[in-house]
């Protein structure tokens, strides 16, 4: 079976760009979820909290200006401008367990259709990272999932139930794909929005659990 | 007010390190506020069968993570305990790269069951901290709920919702890294380089803070001090100046 072409990781940043609320508190994860910085309307005020201790940041150091000392969870290397504000471990997860974020964004291995994550460990491999996923997917109030809709071996990813170890239960609010948009309630999954040349019938064959169309189902809006 | 101990040798500033003892090392995993000289003086020691604490462990060395591009430093990370045989066990949130090829570290010596890897949620592992510093032994929270980390715990419902108990961290010794010390040890930390600095400070028995520069107290903004002197008992740098 062929399909049409998938969409990229700079859309797919793009899509989860637009998810983010006007004057809102946002912690964007390792990877794909960070690119979406660079597609972000600077006119909707967002406020990113990197979770090592950093609130306020809004640009990247170039290799020359690197500073030890000015550098997010991910690793990128930022500028200090005004309205930054610096704080240590125990605050910066009082300010993700507390409730006081509005928006996460992390990668997925595998979602299930209430909305379980897995993200964290290949089960295969037997050992991996937690770092702050847990404690984000837990405090946020909105849990936006951005992943590729299959794994490069063509195996689900949304699925029934996950078979990885689970970052957490019934968390996830919406899951961003290359082909698809889909939001999660109580009762499964909706899709929203498909990439334009799929069909939904394209997107179920590529989705284990059984889509409820949106009402309102669009076209993927891309840049 | 209490004067520290304050040397100017990384390896007499550990005479009170032990083999087995439990070690928290500070930063959050990456090159700024990362407690580097006295990770080296700890490496050279040669002391085994360590316990170690920290955040993002091993990852720097292989993938570059967090270390600046544009000086000759040689990045270094917790993998120089494993390469060198020295732990028995890591606590820590982040030990694992996401690539499988080159393998790191932690991860052969997990394979070859040299070392235990016991992997905690970020945001337990300071609250599990700051509890430990604080006196409260235990304490509830959301976090990892219906995952692998409730697995043997007890739990307990608040209004509808089920919570774990966790319990606090403490340790033998805390390396600490902070940008200024004075000699009574109140510390001043620079940007995002406090992470688990302040709240390991005050989890130890013996906390030893690596300073970039150690100066008198005159020279210090009271209002700046990130750590108050009283968790801190020893200060090391290869910089002092008390005038």
């Amino acid at each position: 079976m062929t399909y049409p072409k998938k969409l990229t990781k700079e859309d797919i940043a793009f899509r989860a760009s637009l998810e983010l609320p006007e004057n809102s508190y946002v912690n964007l994860g390792i990877g794909l979820p960070s690119l979406c910085a660079k597609y972000l309307d600077p006119k909707k005020n967002i406020t990113f909290q990197a979770e090592n201790g950093i609130l306020g940041f809004d640009q990247i150091a170039k290799e020359t200006e690197q500073d030890e000392n000015l550098v997010d969870a991910g690793g990128q290397f930022l500028i200090q401008n005004p309205g930054i504000s610096f704080f240590d471990s125990a605050d910066s997860f009082a300010m993700i367990r507390g409730g006081h974020l509005d928006v996460t964004v992390l990668g997925g291995l595998q979602v299930s259709q209430n909305g379980d994550l897995a993200n964290w460990m290949i089960k295969s491999r037997g050992i991996g990272s937690i770092g702050g996923a847990m404690d984000l997917v837990v405090g946020a109030k909105q849990v936006i999932v951005t992943m590729e809709h299959i794994t490069k071996d063509n195996q689900y990813k949304i699925l029934n139930q996950c078979n990885f170890p689970i970052t957490g239960i019934n968390c996830v609010n919406k899951i961003i794909t290359d082909i698809a948009v889909m939001e999660i309630n109580s009762g499964g999954l909706i899709l929203t929005e498909i990439a334009k040349g799929w069909n939904i019938d394209d997107v179920q064959a590529l989705t284990q659990p059984r889509l409820n169309i949106s009402n309102k189902l669009g076209e993927y809006k891309i840049r | 007010m209490a004067k520290k101990l304050i040397f100017d040798s990384f390896i007499k500033a550990l005479d009170c390190v032990t083999d087995n003892s439990s070690i928290m090392i500070g930063g959050f995993g990456v090159q700024g506020g990362q407690p580097t000289k006295l990770m080296i003086a700890l490496r050279d020691s040669n002391l085994k069968n360590l316990t170690l604490i920290g955040n993002v462990a091993g990852i720097s060395m292989i993938t570059g993570y967090g270390w600046k591009k544009n000086d000759s430093h040689k990045i270094i990370d917790q993998s120089i305990f494993f390469e060198n045989k020295q732990v028995k066990k890591i606590i820590c949130s982040f030990p694992i790269p996401a690539q499988r090829d080159p393998i790191s570290e932690i991860e052969k010596a997990w394979i070859n069951k040299e070392t235990k890897v016991e992997i905690i949620p970020q945001g337990t592992l300071a609250e599990k901290i700051r509890a430990a510093g604080a006196g409260i032994p235990a304490f509830y929270t959301k976090t990892g709920v219906g995952t692998i980390i409730e697995k043997n715990k007890e739990t307990k419902i608040f209004d509808g919702e089920k919570f774990i108990l966790e319990h606090a961290l403490s340790a033998d010794i805390a390396f600490i890294k902070s940008d200024l010390a004075d000699e009574n040890g109140n510390l001043v930390y620079k940007g995002a380089s406090r992470a688990f600095n302040p709240i390991m400070a005050t989890a130890a028995k013996i906390t030893i803070v690596e300073a970039d520069r150690i100066v008198s107290s005159k020279k210090i903004d009271p209002e700046r001090i990130g750590t108050p002197g009283i968790y801190v008992d020893r200060i090391v740098s290869e910089n002092i100046d008390l005038s």
